[in-house]
């Protein structure tokens, strides 16, 4: 059988060869001096922390053995044995997951409230520049401080307890979803609020007749997703004293009653897994019905 | 001029096409419902949360008095110290971000099931990966210390457990989205399942699991800068302590280092991530 595929002939067939070679060696010297940066910047980052990987190995084992220890009551029983020594602290444990629960959705839902004013200036579609270039530095400046540093200095400012941690949550929130909420707006069809524009409706009928029904089944996913978030950030705001269960956690690991750890780290993750499978589900709901 | 629209007659409109004009009444009554209970809880929370007038201005004006306090921001006589911190900081990012994806992806690849169509390593893995990003990566930093003590090799496995277990979820559902005719021609022409990874899978996902994980090494810059508030090294353990004891311009000078970073590290890493989504696109 002959092959179809013509050879080209030297003459022509060597400058392409040379041109293609160029241009694999370019693009190996630029992945090479990718690496290259790569790992420079490992092995300064890693003699900059102190990275002992002989200490990790020498570790891994106290590590493992870390959640052997968490899941053995004191009386060296593993914790399935007995239930109600596990969760001897039940009653307590439950109103701490309640009230992370509630920091997380008074949090979200104050933040999200307070994102929805904002995210209208912040549109390049429906504010001017200088009113957008405040409202996106403000939200800039609300996300990218951690919502932990918030918790600290609000803990000193409105003293210790959940309100902090409400707040902190806010102001983060506020950040993040006013970021997602402005992109949403600055994907919206422009036709319904010129149609409102041009019948001289006021800017609070352009948006709640223009705007809104075109987004608000993307701000509640959003939102959603990000109470999910929150219950995460709720969970650890009891490390700064801003209230839920992560006060207990921070006792429980520092004075090493270790079945409480692991108590509690149980009921954290079978909360995240609901929370996670009930977003899922509404929504699956929001997206049949938008 | 003819009126084209009488607005009184808006009513009639309305009925004779309720289906268009209002939701059904079911679906009202649950809207409001929602959104009352909604509203309640909220009552509820602001009132367990302890919210209460006096508090709120109180607290607005001590916040005040701390901001005026703030200027001008100084770094006092630990200017040193504070940039070594921050660049434990970045140095935490860094290699927890590589560890967590180094580590995550051969699982990752088992967790897909394009590769391994096979349902209970999947299921488990995924499950683990779940379990582990439950945990907040300030809960893995507690736990490390108590294993590997204080510092900031304590902060990088925090961080790479808590990546671990994102990159594992992440990968896995790029490889699943990878188009399957790059494989299907490989095996076609007689290429081993190695291969098939090699040449027909490999090529698309990796241009997009670098985004990602360069995505994760800017949002960790974040929050390497907070996991030293539990003692895991960084510049939180600054943050934190010259918040307790109320030196404020220090706070706003380690505050505004961390944002000037945390910018520098946002612009270099997106201008890479279009550099390689540019280069190739999947």
């Amino acid at each position: 059988m002959t092959i179809a595929i013509q050879h080209l002939p030297d003459r022509q067939l060597a400058p392409l060869m040379r041109a293609y070679r160029q241009a694999l060696f370019a693009r190996r010297i630029r992945v090479l001096v990718g690496l290259l940066v790569l790992v420079l910047s490992v092995a300064l980052g890693g003699w900059w922390v102190g990275f002992d990987i002989a200490l990790l190995v020498s570790k891994i084992s106290t590590f493992t053995n870390y959640f052997g220890r968490i899941f053995t009551l004191d009386d060296g029983q593993p914790v399935f044995s007995d239930p109600v020594e596990w969760y001897w602290g039940l009653i307590k444990w439950s109103k701490l997951l309640g009230e992370t629960l509630l920091v997380a959705y008074t949090g979200t839902l104050l933040g999200a409230a307070i994102a929805f004013f904002t995210c209208f200036a912040a549109a390049s579609n429906l504010a001017g520049p200088t009113i957008r270039w405040v409202a996106r530095r403000f939200l800039e400046f609300c996300r990218t401080v951690p919502e932990i540093v918030f918790a600290l200095i609000f803990v000193l400012a409105f003293g210790l307890g959940p309100m902090a941690g409400v707040l902190a949550l806010a102001i983060h929130t506020l950040g993040a979803l006013g970021k997602l909420y402005t992109e949403i707006v600055e994907n919206i069809d422009m036709k319904p609020v010129e149609g409102i524009i041009s019948t001289g409706g006021s800017r609070a009928e352009t948006i709640f007749y223009g705007v809104l029904p075109q987004v608000w089944s993307g701000f509640l996913t959003y939102s959603l997703l990000r109470f999910e978030v929150n219950f995460r950030g709720a969970s650890i705001m009891g490390f700064v004293g801003a209230g839920g269960i992560g006060q207990e956690l921070l006792t429980a690991v520092r004075k090493f009653y270790y079945s409480d750890v692991s108590a509690l780290l149980v009921m954290i993750i079978v909360t995240v897994f609901v929370l996670d499978i009930m977003t899922g589900l509404v929504l699956k709901r929001l997206n049949r019905v938008g | 001029m003819a009126q084209i629209f009488d607005l009184s007659r808006l009513g009639d409109v309305a009925a004779r096409h309720h289906k268009v004009m209002r939701l059904g009444a079911r679906q009202r009554q649950i809207i409001f419902a929602g959104t009352f209970l909604g509203f309640l809880l909220l009552v509820f929370g602001l009132i367990e949360a302890d919210f209460s007038l006096s508090r709120i201005v109180s607290g607005i004006g001590k916040l005040g008095d701390f901001a005026v306090l703030m200027f001008p921001p100084e770094p006092g006589p630990l200017f040193a110290t504070y940039l070594h911190a921050l660049g434990e900081t970045l140095a935490i990012a860094l290699l927890g971000t590589l560890l967590a994806a180094v580590l995550a992806f051969p699982f990752a690849v088992l967790a897909s099931r394009n590769v391994l169509p096979f349902w209970v390593t999947r299921f488990v893995l995924r499950r683990s990966f779940d379990t582990i990003r439950g945990v907040d990566t300030l809960i893995w930093a507690l736990i490390w210390i108590s294993v590997v003590g204080l510092g900031p090799f304590a902060g990088v496995l925090a961080v790479a457990t808590a990546d671990f277990a994102a990159f594992g979820k992440l990968f896995s559902e790029t490889i699943e989205t990878a188009d399957p005719k790059p494989v299907e021609g490989i095996r076609s022409t007689g290429g081993t399942a190695a291969q098939e990874f090699r040449f027909g899978i490999l090529p698309q996902i990796l241009p997009v699991i670098a985004g990602q994980v360069l995505y994760y090494f800017e949002s960790n810059t974040r929050s390497a800068t907070i996991i030293g508030i539990v003692g895991a090294g960084g510049i939180g353990l600054h943050l934190s302590e010259q918040i307790r004891t109320l030196e404020w311009q220090r706070v706003a000078f380690l505050v505004l280092m961390v944002l000037v970073v945390v910018a520098a590290i946002d612009f270099i890493s997106s201008r890479l991530r279009t550099a390689i989504s540019g280069a190739k696109p999947i």
